[in-house]
Formats: structure tokens, sequence, C-alpha cells
């Protein structure tokens, strides 16, 4: 074993590398404000819509939910470009990661909506709600609560997930820090350091999301 | 004043509501009793729009409920509903919970809501309990939450579905002391109910359901003392 560990030129470049991570946190994070929103409606058209919409919707999260993470990402990045449609990288990411969130989150959200008592709505709207203010107001604040644990773990998911980036040539972490090691050959203390950032994200992430569950939870 | 006629309900081939005709005058309380499954939910649902009707017509204050061109939340905010199962907003405190419709549905401002919200909370006993959970209430005290959040509507109707039926017994008190209040106070109401104390004491009149047919309406002193159909007789017979 005579590797020589040279971990200066790493330490260097830390402040790219620091950057490129906010870069991973806010491609996460609004992949997951998207996936949110999608994969509620998505929820929501299999539970209440027939017809070809249910079909579409169907088909979304059993494609997001079982294959690969990569292929979809491929999707986005060669599949459209077969088509003729070019995505900047940003995107490329944004958007797979998007539809993979939203997926998932779909099954959480359905199983969710399903624990909610017909009794909660049918209360909000003898009060002269609409069925959307009682969707808005009463179910899903609740249903918000059942899945917060699931909704977390898919954002840890989409940070980590995100570093499959760098295969479509997004400057994230991972394609930063491959970009830089390239460079300079130190690949295991490039990437160490790479690991070590990506646990601090995930880290301060899950500690945020419990003091957030703490004051949004009370009941 | 609500007046319903002809009124029939299917829930698919089941014939729920076999002609009912009926009228509730302003300020009178109606008890509604019966054996379960005789329909008496579901009169109440086709009264407030809840649940669709095949034939007939019920109207409020001479507005069709079930005409195409009726606002239903409008209306609905004029009747206020309490059900067996209180239903309480778990997610939001008492206060909270009461406040909500005001302020989304009759578009107050947050604080005249809180205000109106707190008012019904006290109107009902539960004063003390304005920042408390749902779930650190009993079930009359959740019971009595339901009411302060129909009222806060200031409906013109009140309608109980078996308000105390899913209550432990030492809990029924409280709320049926809360339903005599709001009978005193003038309130229109039409109650579900198997206390038939409360049908004789409280009511103006009392009608006796069997089998989707209304099969007797009158003064309690002649449901309870003079019945004229045999069922109604059979039926108080083994409720008392
Ligand atoms: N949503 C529904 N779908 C089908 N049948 C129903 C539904 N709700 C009630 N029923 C049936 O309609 C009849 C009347 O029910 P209900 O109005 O709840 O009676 P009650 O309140 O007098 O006990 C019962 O036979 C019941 O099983
Ligand atoms: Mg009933």
């Amino acid at each position: 074993m005579n590797y020589n560990f040279h971990w200066k030129p790493v330490f260097n470049n830390l402040p790219g590398l620091l950057e490129a991570g906010m870069l991973t946190l806010q491609v996460a994070v609004l992949s997951m404000l998207l996936g949110i929103c999608i994969g509620m409606a998505l929820a929501l058209i299999r539970l209440h819509v027939r017809g070809p919409l249910r079909w579409f919707a169907t088909t979304w999260i059993e494609v997001a939910r079982n294959t690969p993470a990569l292929i979809q990402l491929f999707f986005f990045a060669f599949g459209l470009g077969a088509l003729g449609l070019y995505l900047s990288p940003y995107t490329i990411v944004l958007a797979g990661l998007t539809f993979n969130n939203a997926g998932y989150l779909a099954e959480n959200f359905r199983g969710g909506l399903q624990a909610i008592p017909e009794t909660q709505i049918r209360a909000a709207r003898s009060l002269g709600m609409t069925a959307p203010q009682a969707y808005l107001r009463i179910v899903i604040p609740q249903v918000l609560r059942i899945v917060y644990y699931p909704m977390t773990n898919q954002m840890v998911w989409a940070v980590l997930m995100s570093s499959l980036g760098m295969l479509v040539g997004f400057r994230e972490l991972s394609g930063e820090t491959q970009a830089l090691a390239s460079t300079t050959f130190r690949i295991f203390e490039y990437f160490s350091v790479t690991a070590v950032i990506y646990y601090v994200i995930v880290k301060i992430f899950l500690g945020a999301a419990h003091l957030i569950a703490r004051r949004l939870f009370r009941y | 004043m609500i007046t319903i006629s002809g009124l029939h309900k299917y829930y698919g081939a089941l014939h729920v509501l076999q002609g009912i005709d009926l009228s509730v005058e302003k300020g009178e309380v109606l008890s509604i009793i019966g054996s379960s499954g005789s329909g008496k939910s579901t009169l109440l649902y086709c009264i407030n729009g809840l649940e669709p009707i095949q034939q007939g017509q019920v109207t409020v204050d001479g507005v069709d409920v079930h005409a195409k061109g009726t606002d239903i939340n409008k209306l609905r905010q004029n009747m206020g509903m309490v059900f067996q199962q209180w239903n309480s907003f778990p997610h939001l405190t008492a206060l909270e919970n009461v406040a909500l419709a005001p302020r989304i549905v009759r578009k107050k401002s947050r604080a005249e809501a809180l205000d109106i919200a707190a008012k019904q909370l006290e109107h009902v006993g539960l004063a003390d309990k304005l920042n408390v959970y749902p779930n650190a209430l009993s079930g009359g005290q959740q019971q009595r939450l339901a009411i302060a959040r129909a009222l806060a509507m200031e409906p013109g109707y009140m309608l109980f579905d078996e308000a105390t039926s899913a209550l432990d017994p030492e809990l029924v008190g409280e709320v049926l002391d809360t339903m005599r209040l709001l009978a005193e106070e003038g309130m229109t109401m039409i109650c579900v109910t198997h206390e038939m104390s409360f049908a004789r004491d409280v009511s103006d009149r009392v009608a006796y359901f069997h089998q989707g047919v209304m099969e007797e309406i009158g003064p309690p002193a002649q449901i309870f003392g003079d019945a004229t159909s045999a069922h109604t007789r059979k039926f108080l017979a083994n409720v008392r």
C-alpha cells in the first residue's frame, strides 16, 4: 500500500465544491416542490378521475417507480434529444428528478388521502366549503402529516439521485467533483470529500425537517 | 321554512325515502325518531344537498335545494349540520376549527372570524378550550365544538343527526343541554334522535319514520301518549 494521499488540491477547491453542493441542493429542492404538486395531482386523478387521464397518471407512477432513475434521466437527455428536443443539463436533471419524485410521492399521497375519512369532507361541505376548499383546508393538511416522513425520505433520495446528473453533463456536486478530479488525478480524495458534503447536506436537511415537523404538527 | 314534498330517494335499487311530505316552520323544533335504517340520516342529507334526490322537491326559504342553478354552498351556510361522528378537524385548534368556515366561506377578516369563534365556543361552554386540539377533548366536548362550528356560520337552521348516539352515556347530558339551549333561543332545528326524553320535552313536533315512510307526525303528547300507528307504538314500547 504505497498510495500517497494528497488532500491539499481538494481543499484548495473546496469553495467550488461547496458551490456545486448548493446547486445539488437547489435542484433537489425544486424537484421536490414540483414533485409534491404533481404527485398530489396524480394521486387525486388516480382516486377520482376515469378515462385517459387516469391511465396517464397510472403509467407515470408505474414507470417512475419500476424503472432505474438513471434511465428516466436518459430519457429526458437522449430520448427527447432523438426527437429533436434538446434540454440544458440542468433542465434534464430537474425534469428527471421531478418525474421520479412525483411518481413515488403519488403513491404515498394516495395512501394518505385514503386514510382521511369521507366524513371529514362531509363536515367541511356542510359548512358551505366548496370541494376544492375542503381538500385544501381539511384533507391535504392532514395528508401532509401522514406522508411527512416518506416525503423527507424522498427528499434525501432526490439529493443522492441528483448525482446521476454527472452522466448527462450537469456540474452539480458529483459532476463538479468528477471534473476537478480528472484534472488532478486525486480521484479518491475528491470523492471522499464529496461524500462528506453529501452526508452533511442530508443531515442538515433531516435536522431541519425534524424541527419543522415539531412546529407544524402539534396535534 | 323548510318544505319537503313528494321526496323519493334511492341508493341504487334501494328505495330509501318513499314519498316524504313535511314542512318545518321558522323557530320550530322537530324531532325525528325511528329505528336504524329507516332513512332518517338520508333525509337530513337530502335537505342540505349532501345527497341527490330522484323525485320530489326540497325548498329552504323558497329556494329549491336540488335545482340545477342553486348555489348549494350558499344554501348550506344557512343550515348547520351536526353529525353522529363529531368530525372535528384534528389539525386545527378548537378556535381554528370554528373560525375556518367564517374566514374562507363567509370571507370575514381573520380577527372577526376569531372573534365569532371565541363567542360561539363560549356559547357552548368551551371558553376554556380555545387553543386546545380536538384530540385533547372528550367526545362530548368535541360534539359541542361541532355545534359551535356550525353556529359560527350564523345559520337559520340546524340539522342534528343523532348527535349523542356515539357518546359515552355520561357525556350525553352536556350535549343535550346545549341543544336545549339552542331550542330555547329560538333556533329552527331538525333533530334525528334516540333520546326520547329530549324529543318529548324539547320538540314542538315529533315524526316517526318507518322503512322510508313518515308514518306519523304530531305534537309530542300525541306521539308518545296516543300514537295511531301500530309501528310507532311498538317502536316506543321497545325504546322505553
Ligand atoms: N351511501 C349509501 N349507499 C347505499 N345505501 C345506503 C347509503 N347510506 C345509507 N344507505 C341505506 O339506506 C337506508 C337508510 O339509511 P339511513 O338514512 O342511514 O338510516 P337511519 O339514519 O334511519 O339509520 C339503510 O338501509 C342504509 O343501509
Ligand atoms: Mg342515521
